[in-house]
């Protein structure tokens, strides 16, 4: 293949990315990586990292030759039996991803939630009462609004039933370990797999959904025959897979931010229309979903790196959002900047279909922070959760001062 | 949604990407395809079977016209022209003054067509309503999913993409020219009404409507069709004026029986992207907060008119005496 001959082999670098020391602070690894070159060769798991922004992005939206359908983890579901059914959206290609991917998208626009947002802003308002009242200036922000808002609005929105929302969190985490390798991460889940999935799959079915929520619209798609009746549970899966865990670590990306960024908070209190901007932003610097792999449909060559046909390519999401050839000043946490390409939600056909409903999550809950709390600021180091895939949390502790 | 040619040209917002004519071929009598391609060799956004592009011709005129070509190129974009003698110059304009080079608008994509899962689908074109199916057979093919395509047109030789159909296809495919074999024999080659199987069908609103008598008897949701112009409905449900309450604003309107939502609220000082105004492309689509629309457009599905929570300002009008907008 004369094409070969043109193609320089890639640098390389032995780090691992899923290593706990990585996990903890990956800010130096992906500078280290995105300084490397435009595609790394990570020797110990056989993959090409993207870290730049213009890789990353440009591999995100070409769906034809980095194809999801073979996982969008380090397992290459060609030669390896994935640990689930794979997701009819994640881990799927046109054309089979088209009739899921449109009836999900299509439940949740912006039209679609916008009947949610008075409820939605209502409970925020509570909560933050509630949280001041009972918890006074000090407490954990990531349990008492991080955790606590989500968990309080999206299982109902979704027609949950009352029993083994304790559950969510649990198997959100090991699903996104899943896309790592099968580290010891994914061996402290191990005994858990069974039980969490049965009760995943029990909530999917169409009698263990309310009659108004997401899940019996996914339903209601089936009866109009725009999805298959099998079709139905897995794409309910997929809202209970992703809906969860990426908001909670979202939302207090958006708390750290703002604790760690007192002008910023007042910009906010000031402006609270930046609501959205700014969760964006915080989307951005955290990236809660800090990695997705896809799998090369052909050899294709990447800034003169041939990536044979069947190799897995890891893009590095949150290196990209502070990539400084894309970002100015990318480091910093800035209501000023414009976010917009960011790829903390993905981009192209596979970007997050729950966007919208983070983001008005983010919204109501940061617009009730900023009518009653005039200051924040971290009370104690925060502590981190390692996920082999998000940027996760489980301690930040704030202190705040109430507006008068 | 093949080629609104008939319908007036309506003043509408810049496009979003100005395209160049790579290609302009004739692949049928009266029928031009014109391959579209990035000035600067970018991507193109992305689309599915069934959607169409809004093409801003540059005299100005917006026509709106399905994608028939290959989504796993997205490089480039294919449409396909039918010369119509009673338009108002879009098709005349393409077929006899746009010429390879020449820079086109483009909005979109849209699809207010998609292929649905089934265990077989019946495809039912009429003339140029075959340029939506086209990449759908595309794609029952890629998923191995039977199909039958019915094709009907004039003329043998004014049928697009005939040579292609049967070439690749071979039996999936029946011709049926007008002058060979007269007018479609619909309830014969539909059959039986089946569950699993899915009809979609677009064409001229004479061939819709026998579609539609044809599949009375199947499952609900079976058949999939696509207008070239909105359906004709009743009268309106009220023949007497209403009022529109701008939501944000506080402002109310009385809109009277010769006058559209659309314009009214404009008139009010409500800002509403708008495109076709005739209910076919949904573009100007806004939330309702209150009050119960009179659903009058072809683009929400039954199920979107029944939760009554937007309308399409256009063509859409009040069934109680006061309507409240998200404007």
């Amino acid at each position: 293949m004369p094409e070969t001959t043109a193609t320089a082999a890639a640098p390389t670098s032995d780090a691992d990315p899923f290593a706990p020391e990585h996990l903890a602070d990956p800010d130096p690894l992906h500078q280290h990586l995105r300084d490397t070159g435009p595609v790394v060769h990570l020797t110990r798991y056989n993959v090409h990292a993207l870290a730049r922004h213009q890789e990353v992005h440009a591999a995100l939206v070409d769906w034809g030759t980095f194809q999801s359908g073979a996982g969008v983890g380090l397992a290459n579901f060609r030669h390896e039996k994935p640990w689930r059914p794979p997701s009819l959206l994640l881990e799927a290609d046109p054309p089979h991803h088209d009739a899921p991917r449109r009836v999900l998208r299509e439940i949740l626009t912006p039209l679609a939630l916008r009947r949610l947002r008075e409820t939605w802003q209502t409970v925020a308002d509570e909560l933050v009462e509630t949280v001041l009242a009972e918890q006074g200036t000090e407490f954990d922000a990531f349990t008492a609004l991080a955790t606590a808002f989500p968990l309080r609005v999206f299982p109902d929105a979704v027609g949950l039933g009352p029993y083994g929302r304790e559950n969510l969190l649990p198997y959100g985490n090991m699903a996104f370990n899943a896309f790592g390798p099968r580290n010891d991460l994914v061996q402290a889940d191990a005994h858990r797999v069974a039980e969490l999935s049965a009760w995943v799959n029990d909530q999917c079915v169409r009698e263990a959904l309310s009659e108004d929520g997401f899940g019996a619209r996914i339903w209601a798609a089936a009866d109009r025959g725009d999805l298959t009746p099998a079709q139905a549970p897995l794409v309910v899966r997929s809202l209970l897979t992703a809906g969860v865990d990426t908001t909670v670590h979202g939302l207090a990306a958006a708390l750290y931010a703002f604790a760690t960024h007192p002008g910023q908070w007042q910009r906010l209190r000031e402006r609270p229309e930046l609501a959205r901007v700014a969760f964006d932003e915080a989307v951005r610097w955290q990236s809660p979903v800090q990695t997705f792999f896809r799998t090369a449909t052909k050899d294709v060559d990447i800034a003169g790196t041939r990536i044979p046909e069947g190799g897995k390519i890891l893009m590095f999401l949150g290196a990209a959002n502070r990539d400084p050839r894309r970002w100015s000043d990318p480091d910093r946490f800035d209501l000023a900047r414009d976010p917009s390409g960011h790829v903390g939600f993905g981009m192209g056909i596979h970007q997050c279909v729950g966007q919208h409903v983070a983001r008005l999550e983010a919204e109501c809950l940061l617009t009730a922070l900023a009518r009653r709390v005039a200051h924040l600021e971290l009370a104690g180091p925060p502590r981190r959760h390692l996920n082999n895939t998000l940027r996760s949390w489980v301690q930040l502790p704030i202190r705040i001062r109430t507006a008068s | 949604m093949v080629a609104h040619d008939l319908l007036p040209a309506m003043p509408r917002p810049a496009p979003t990407l100005t395209l160049r004519v790579r290609a302009k071929d004739t692949v049928a009598d009266g029928v031009v395809s014109l391959t579209l391609v990035h000035p600067e060799g970018a991507r193109l956004p992305d689309w599915t079977p069934g959607a169409h592009i809004d093409l801003v011709l540059p005299d100005g005129t917006t026509r709106q016209y399905s994608l028939c070509g290959d989504r796993w190129d997205p490089y480039s974009y294919r449409v396909a022209v039918l010369r119509e003698p009673a338009g108002r110059g879009g098709s005349a304009y393409v077929h006899d003054r746009l010429a390879p080079g020449d820079p086109v608008g483009i909005g979109g994509t849209h699809n207010h067509f998609p292929l649905a899962p089934a265990d077989r689908y019946l495809f039912i074109a009429g003339g140029i309503g075959i340029t939506p199916l086209l990449p759908m057979i595309h794609q029952a093919e890629l998923m191995g999913i039977d199909w039958q395509l019915l094709y009907g047109g004039r003329t043998r030789p004014s049928m697009a993409f005939r040579d292609h159909l049967a070439d690749t296809y071979g039996g999936r495919v029946h011709l049926r020219p007008q002058d060979e074999y007269g007018l479609l024999d619909l309830d014969t080659w539909l059959g039986r009404p089946d569950p699993g199987t899915k009809v979609y069908c677009c064409g001229p609103a004479p061939l819709l409507a026998a579609v539609e008598e044809a599949c009375a008897g199947w499952p609900p949701y079976s058949l999939r069709t696509e207008r070239f112009t909105a359906a004709d409905r009743a009268e309106p449900v009220r023949q007497t004026s209403f009022e529109v309450e701008l939501s944000r604003t506080g402002r109310t309107v009385t809109v009277t029986p010769d006058v559209s939502v659309l314009h009214a609220v404009r008139g009010a000082g409500a800002e509403v992207l708008s495109s076709c105004e005739q209910g076919t492309c949904g573009t100007c689509l806004v939330p309702v907060l209150a009050g119960t629309p009179d659903h009058r457009d072809a683009v929400l599905a039954e199920h979107e008119r029944a939760a009554g929570d937007c309308l399409l300002p256009c063509v859409s009008r009040s069934r109680s005496d006061r309507l409240v907008l998200d404007l």
